[in-house]
């Protein structure tokens, strides 16, 4: 069984950092906000290790703890050999567990937080992802100052980091239960149309947590999934109801909710930060809803894959959150 | 569902690019490229008193400048974002990728960035441009002598 629950663990408390088209989106309480993408360092790589070494930094001090308060900090990013989170973890002495699932990596993180936190006596877990949208374009698609034209199926890089406590007893958001995703391939090809790669893979996670915990879609006020984008979102609705016959009303994607129609993003944002930005910063903000579903979604996308014809994979991990 | 047509499926829901719209626009910016250029060659053909020739490889010469130099300030990538093919398929399209391409590795190092990559994308024009043009060549000798 794919499905867990979790015993009085919670989300403490987060920390922001976003990009300069992210701050200026539709988002509400950003804790910080970085006016360029070069946040005073030299490249855009650099930038990004910054900011996650920012985000771990500045939650610690916000809620007086040391490193040694922390018992492991688990984070990934999208960055080859999850670069950026390598790298920051230098300055960061906390026992470290590196993750990779692209755009699921916010979720994953809290599964393995949680369940560390809840079988092997650990107090206090720190989890952090990011991402940056040129850093991405760099290495995913083409040089910056290129600007090659991008179909409408396309979602935009969101520039941000973000990093989460999760401990035991008393906070703002109970992790209630996860469900961990299967990888999911569909044949699609199409590089630029990354909500179609992971909508079934959404669908079918979405399903077996519900099967699993033997809830029905009514159980949750929302189901907010990472970076579908708008054009992903109608595919994901589509699918599971064709497929499992499940008839999604209470649906948001967060790529979908992130950017502002005159900014020009297309199908809206993506990134493994796209998912906990939009949840902390614009939907727990809200307080409208009390049970959220969260499912990221991360297209395991592989340049050289890609060009040797090979479908994309993508897998999904879903969180069942309970706002306090 | 399977593959098939779960792919029915994506095709009936994604958008659908303008094309026509496109290719409109690419044609009339492209259309506007090369009506600068013959002003361009009459000016220095008149006014320079160059050969038709020399006209050339000076419009190129200059176009590629300009190109270049927008890229390096940060337009260029915009422009081709609104104008498509209309700015790619040109010479200025050939001197904003080896721009570009440049100009973000360039923090890579001489050889490992710039000396590696420079002709990230321009390199399949090179290398197909010049293929062509050989076969076209042993065309024409066989054809016409």
């Amino acid at each position: 069984m794919a499905s867990l629950k979790f015993n009085n663990i919670y989300l403490k408390d987060w920390f922001t950092i976003a990009g300069p088209l992210e701050s200026n989106s539709r988002l509400k309480e950003i804790d910080l906000k970085m006016d360029d993408y070069y946040y005073g360092e030299k490249t855009f790589e650099k930038a990004e290790v910054k900011m996650q070494r920012v985000v771990v930094e500045r939650i610690l001090e916000k809620n007086h703890l040391s490193n040694n308060d922390i018992d492991i900090l688990v984070g990934g990013d999208l960055l080859d050999q999850i670069t950026a989170t390598n790298y920051a973890a230098i300055d960061i002495p906390i026992s470290f567990l590196g993750i990779y699932s692209a755009c699921a990596t916010f979720p994953e993180s809290l599964i393995i937080s949680s369940a560390f936190l809840n079988d092997k006596g650990m107090k206090k877990a720190l989890s952090v992802t990011s991402s940056h949208n040129l850093g991405a374009e760099r290495q995913f698609r083409y040089p910056i100052e290129y600007g090659a034209p991008r179909p409408h199926t396309a979602t935009f890089t969101s520039t941000a980091s973000i990093s989460t406590i999760i401990g035991e007893g008393e906070g703002k958001i109970k992790i209630e239960s996860a469900t961990i995703g299967k990888v999911t391939e569909m044949g699609i090809t199409d590089a630029n149309n990354m909500g179609a790669v992971m909508a079934p893979a959404a669908a079918r996670t979405l399903y077996e947590h519900l099967n699993d915990l033997k809830r029905n879609l009514d159980y949750y006020d929302l189901i907010l999934t990472g970076d579908l984008g708008c054009v992903g979102s109608d595919i994901f609705k589509e699918y599971a109801l064709k497929k499992y016959n499940l008839k999604i009303k209470n649906h948001l994607d967060a790529g979908c909710e992130l950017y502002l129609k005159s900014q020009e993003t297309y199908a809206g944002g993506s990134g493994p930060a796209c998912l906990p930005l939009v949840l902390f910063n614009k939907i727990i903000p809200l307080s409208k809803y009390k049970k959220i579903l969260i499912i990221g979604t991360g297209a395991l996308h592989s340049k050289t894959f890609v060009n040797q014809k090979s479908p994309i994979p993508a897998i999904a991990h879903a969180v069942s959150l309970e706002v306090l | 569902m399977n593959k098939t047509e779960y792919q029915k499926l994506v095709k009936t829901l994604s958008p659908k690019e303008p094309k026509f719209r496109n290719a409109i626009m690419a044609f009339l910016i492209g259309g506007l490229i090369g009506f600068i250029g013959e002003v361009i060659v009459n000016i220095l053909m008149e006014s320079f008193g160059l050969a038709r020739v020399d006209s050339y490889a000076w419009l190129s010469f200059i176009l590629i400048l300009f190109a270049t130099f927008m890229t390096a300030l940060g337009k260029f990538d915009n422009w081709v974002t609104k104008a498509k093919c209309g700015l790619i398929i040109p010479t200025t399209g050939f001197a904003h990728s080896v721009q570009s391409a440049a100009l973000d590795y360039k923090k890579d190092g001489l050889v490992t960035g710039i000396g590696a990559n420079i002709f990230k994308l321009a390199g399949s024009v090179i290398l197909y441009g010049i293929l062509s043009a050989f076969f076209l060549c042993v065309l024409k000798v066989v054809l016409y002598g």
